[in-house]
């Protein structure tokens, strides 16, 4: 498992880090936990001429409550985030990423920067609809979810760009549920479910949020599923039938171990299940 | 829980001071554990040229042209070499197995390609450079221009007319047919009340060693020394003296830690082979280390077996006869045992069970994929999954239960022969059935399960499954297992040598060659009985061809039952000399001299003793030695079996299906394994541990895939599903130990046992969970979707 040769650097700035990258080029990449770049290089299937990584990077790694939401910095590890109650949805899709060895590396920005429609953390951003923030050599830009994933690995960050901060809503008083299905534990999404919901004084639907991870090119909106709870009741029953709706408009890629038509099946399943549980509060 | 008798020490010991049948801590552990060990790749020697291979990314394709010219021009190459290069080798790889009056087509199999290629992956070139980095930038630039042939990858659609032919000059696939048979099987079926047949898949899986492969060979005034991350260091000097023309006795083969095995170490290698090569050519150390990559894509697999499935029985289920035809898929070329494999399905096709009558019909298959060959368990998982599978299928069909079933036709006189000529050495099948269902508590179970399955909301689908199993090895008679028998051309001895030194340390060669086994620990436990010492004063040495006796190597759960009965036997011969010497020293008679408490004394006078020190100084200044005595205190031994060794037992695994999904979660675990008296419970627990593992592996997630353009699917870790410990149950193991008539020791192997075990009673407990659903059989992998598809057809 060799790579390609490659320059490193390691500068111990923002401004130097944006400045090495814009110097390296095109092919110069961003390294940050290095837990889905470096796997690629060694397969040869990426071949960045120069890594700049951000280690060095001081400001990078914090949790900070502000207003009403959370900001994270960029390469602040899943080990810090996951399993923490006040997070919501991040704490628990952290705690369900790969391995606690994967986790003890890999970054949030890192994560939501590649933009693997099967990675958890991308279907968590959507449906808390947060944002992240970008540094580039035009300045700083804010950048929503909705807006971020735009294709398979693929992001509105630009080349020479440097996902810096998180930005999730603390959704007080919302439940949260995150239903990963995956072959073994350590393994990538075959499906995941992310469902918020906010519940009315009278205990009807007031609001509520679905995506799917993985039933696409990249983390979806389940809008027909939110639309029929949306005002309504939350008993078991329109529950069910809401999620019957899950995979309306998805086109999930098949592979060896999940056809698309399973993949429909356990996004449908799974959205019922992610939707009681956060229902529950 | 733990294994019985942990720490009983009140077994009749020759001379025992009671390490034998003791948990001892794995002497080898700290340097394993502390990242001390020395690997293969660990290994530096100055003026080393590294080796990177080019592959072939065709799976079926001529090759018309090779341009090795941009390559070898990057700076730091030093050389590129293709096949053509290679034509002083002296032989291609030779595949052992020549049964007698079969027909075996062998293609002839170099280290790397000639004018074609049948697989992807196959070593095409190879590149030699001083950075490591820079030979593999340049096996990128070695042009190769093939030429694609039609591939076939499926088994029996290569058996069919109008396939494409893999090796022209057999103008078929078809590697050869075996039949191993005895009784009246045609007579069986015809009378029988009731036929069932079943078609098993039983599906390809890599040995997926943590430590890859890797060589470094050294070439120096005429001599190869080759370290390899092998099983079989005797075995690969003998290979490669053939392959490359260089006599025997100036080739040295080491195999230093090596990561693991599981079979796909049981090998000798192109890689090998051409590292060797390249270092003669050279003169400069040659050193290839296998990535990940190269390791899914080229050491060889195990298991890729359909098996037709035919059994004969009396509606009371009496069992007559089983007929099972054995679709074997080769691969496109053979390794030096590969075909033989599926032979040892036949062997133990049959089970527990006293069958009037049976035949195993074996035909091997040439595909376009890599080679098959042993990977733990070799031949006999294969057979386990489809006896144990078919007898739960059997008593549904006859509505009887399938633990009846079984109990009606265990057999129960030792030592038996069977129909088909194996001699069973001994057993008590009912005695690990009965101690697995103590364990499980079956009728606890049935109300648990029941009570899940009824709750309305939401059912939980629980499941039992059960294997009880035999399977044959310590590998092996070489009468049976030789030239005159089956066909191996070798012999399946084992050697030891047991040396004491002047202080009075003791130094054990082995011929095995251990890879993670403990042998180093329960090898010293059986010398430290019989020569008065602790275990921590016996050195055990394996894994060099230039130290100790020629010896047999590692493989087939042979280790402790012939190469631990070499060493206990070569131990007895210094044992034997020492008492002589102790006896003439404290004026007795030899046979009164006993070994207790740690010294050597006289019988009923235990104030007159030595110790092994006293009498090895007594050896090695030979100034008053008994009369015709030679001096020293050294002894050897080889051994070979006068049969197999036969462990058996009873698992049972509980799991918990997920109806709307498929999802399978094994809940219990409960092995009950008979490998006679315990030399080391703790590590037959071990074993046990991982043998079901690798089983669990197989049944729920590790599957190798070919697309039908003969590509790997399945080429990574992602991809290929080992399990982890959040995978696998905590283990609850027992044991019963029924002694081998075979050795001295009593001992049967256990590397394999359970790996041979498991895999039918995960199928078993699924088939189970699913039966108030209608679901009849699921061939594994049993994957969620699978297990979902088959609950909706069951539907339907």
């Amino acid at each position: 498992m060799i790579p390609s040769a490659f320059d490193y650097a390691a500068p111990d700035s923002l401004d130097v880090a944006l400045q090495t990258l814009a110097d390296g080029g095109e092919e110069a990449k961003p390294l940050a936990g290095g837990h889905s770049l470096l796997p690629l290089m060694k397969l040869r299937l990426a071949a960045p001429t120069l890594l700049v990584d951000l280690r060095r990077v001081p400001g990078l790694r914090s949790v900070e409550r502000e207003d009403g939401s959370w900001r994270i910095g960029a390469l602040t590890r899943h080990a810090d985030l996951q399993g923490r109650r006040e997070l919501g949805a991040v704490g628990e899709a952290t705690a369900l990423i790969a391995d606690q060895q994967v986790r003890n590396r890999g970054t949030i920005g890192g994560s939501l920067a590649h933009g693997d429609p099967a990675s958890d953390l991308p279907t968590v951003l959507l449906a808390m609809e947060g944002a992240v923030t970008v540094r580039g050599g035009a300045g700083t830009r804010e950048i929503t979810a909705a807006d971020l994933f735009q294709d398979y690995l693929t992001t509105a960050v630009a080349p020479g760009e440097i996902l810096t901060e998180v930005r999730v809503p603390a959704l007080e008083g919302w439940g949260h549920a995150y239903e990963k299905f995956s072959r073994r534990a350590e393994d990538w999404a075959m499906v995941g479910v992310c469902a918020l919901v906010q519940r009315g004084e009278d205990g009807s639907c007031a609001d509520v949020r679905v995506a799917l991870t993985n039933m696409g090119s990249t983390p979806l909106r389940a809008l027909a599923v939110e639309e029929s709870l949306r005002g309504g009741p939350l008993d078991d029953g329109a529950i069910a039938a809401a999620a019957e709706q899950a995979d309306e408009g998805t086109d999930p890629p098949g592979d060896l171990n999940a056809s698309p038509q399973y993949k429909r099946h356990l996004a449908r399943v799974l959205t019922r299940r992610a939707l009681r549980r956060a229902a529950e509060g | 829980m733990g294994a019985a008798g942990a720490e009983t020490a009140e077994r009749g010991l020759p001379g025992g001071n009671g390490y034998v049948g003791r948990a001892l801590k794995r002497k080898e552990d700290p340097r394993l554990i502390t990242g001390r060990a020395t690997y293969v790749d660990d290994l530096v020697l100055p003026g080393t040229l590294y080796a990177a291979i080019v592959r072939s990314p065709e799976a079926h394709a001529r090759i018309a042209s090779i341009d090795v010219s941009a390559a070898a021009a990057r700076e730091g190459i030093e050389a590129v070499f293709t096949g053509e290069d290679m034509d002083d080798l002296a032989a291609p790889c030779p595949m052992v197995w020549v049964p007698p009056g079969v027909e075996v087509h062998v293609p002839d199999h170099w280290p790397l390609a000639r004018g074609k290629v049948g697989y992807v992956g196959q070593a095409v070139a190879v590149v030699l450079g001083s950075d490591k980095y820079a030979v593999v930038d340049a096996a990128e630039e070695v042009l190769v221009d093939y030429e694609p042939l039609p591939v076939v990858v499926d088994p029996e659609a290569a058996l069919r007319d109008g396939a494409p032919i893999i090796h022209e000059q057999f103008g078929t696939n078809q590697v050869f047919e075996w039949e191993l048979a005895g009784g009246d099987v045609d007579a069986a079926f015809a009378e029988a009340d009731v036929v069932m047949e079943r078609r098993v898949v039983n599906h390809r899986t890599a040995g997926a060693a943590i430590e890859p492969r890797g060589a470094l060979a050294e070439w120096r005034e005429d001599h190869l020394t080759l370290w390899s991350s092998t099983q079989i260091p005797h075995v690969a000097r003998v290979i490669l003296s053939i392959e490359l023309g260089i006599p025997e006795e100036r080739i040295r083969v080491v195999a230093p830690e090596v990561g693991g095995g599981f079979g796909s170490k049981l090998q000798v290698y192109g890689e090998e082979t051409l590292t060797a090569w390249c270092a003669r050519k050279t003169g400069r150390p040659v050193k290839w280390t296998a990535t990940r990559s190269d390791d899914m894509l080229t050491t060889h697999h195990g298991r890729d077996q359909i098996d037709y499935v035919r059994i004969a029985a009396t509606r009371e289920g009496e069992l007559k006869a089983i007929d099972v035809r054995v679709i074997q898929d080769c691969g496109s070329y053979h390794l030096i045992e590969g075909p033989v494999i599926p032979t040892f399905t036949s062997c133990v096709v049959s089970g527990v069970y006293d069958f009037d009558a049976v035949r195993t019909t074996i035909v091997g298959v040439f595909t376009n994929k890599v080679t098959t060959d042993a990977i733990r368990g070799a031949g006999r998982p294969e057979a386990t999954h489809l006896i144990e599978v078919c007898i739960d299928q059997l008593a549904d069909e006859l509505g009887i239960d399938r633990l009846e079933l079984r109990r009606r036709n265990f057999i129960r006189d030792f030592p038996n022969e069977r129909p088909h000529g194996f001699v069973y050495d001994s057993g008590d099948y009912d005695g690990t059935l009965d101690k697995c269902l103590e364990l499980l508590d079956l009728d606890g179970f049935r109300r648990e399960q029941e009570q899940l399955r009824s709750d309305p909301d939401r059912p939980v689908y629980r499941g039992v499954g059960f294997s009880t199993y035999v399977e044959i090895c310590g590998l092996g008679p070489s009468r049976a297992l030789g030239p005159d028998g089956w066909g191996m051309q070798g012999g399946y001895f084992e050697s030891a040598q047991v040396r004491v030194l002047p202080t009075g340390g003791v130094m054990v060669y082995t011929g095995t060659s251990p890879h993670g086994q403990g042998l180093e620990t329960s090898m010293a436990q059986i010398v430290a009985d019989r020569l008065g010492l602790a275990p921590d004063a016996v050195e055990v040495i394996h894994g060099d061809t230039n130290t100790g006796p020629f010896g047999k190597d590692t493989y087939g759960s042979r280790s402790l039952s012939v190469g631990g009965e070499a060493v206990a036997r070569a131990a007895e011969k210094v044992q034997d000399k020492a008492k002589r010497i102790v006896a003439h020293k404290l004026e007795a008679a030899p046979e009164d001299i006993e070994v207790a408490e740690g010294v050597f004394r006289v019988k009923g006078s235990p104030e007159q003793s030595m110790t092994l020190a006293e009498v090895a100084t007594e050896a090695y200044i030979p100034a008053d030695l008994p009369e015709g005595l030679e001096a020293g205190l050294d002894e050897i031994s080889f051994y070979d079996p006068d049969n197999f060794v036969w462990p058996f037992g009873a698992h049972a695994c509980v799991v918990e299906v997920d109806a709307e999904t498929g999802r399978v979660e094994i809940v219990r675990w409960i092995a009950v394994d008979d490998c006679g008296p315990a030399i080391n419970p703790k590590l037959i627990d071990g074993q046990v541990h991982g043998g079901a593992v690798h089983a669990i592996g197989q049944a729920l997630y590790e599957r190798i895939h070919y697309d039908e353009a003969g590509q790997l699917v399945t080429g990574t870790f992602v991809d290929y599903g080992l399990p982890t410990a959040a995978e696998v149950p905590s283990f609850e193991t027992a044991r019963t130990e029924t002694r081998s008539p075979t050795n001295t020791l009593g001992v049967k192997g256990v590397g394999e046992a359970a790996t041979i075990a498991a895999s039918p009673a995960i199928v078993n407990a699924v088939i189970d969970a699913l039966r108030p659903l209608g679901v009849r059989y699921i061939d594994m992998p049993l994957t969620s979707e699978r297990v979902w598809n088959a609950i909706q057809e069951a539907k339907r």
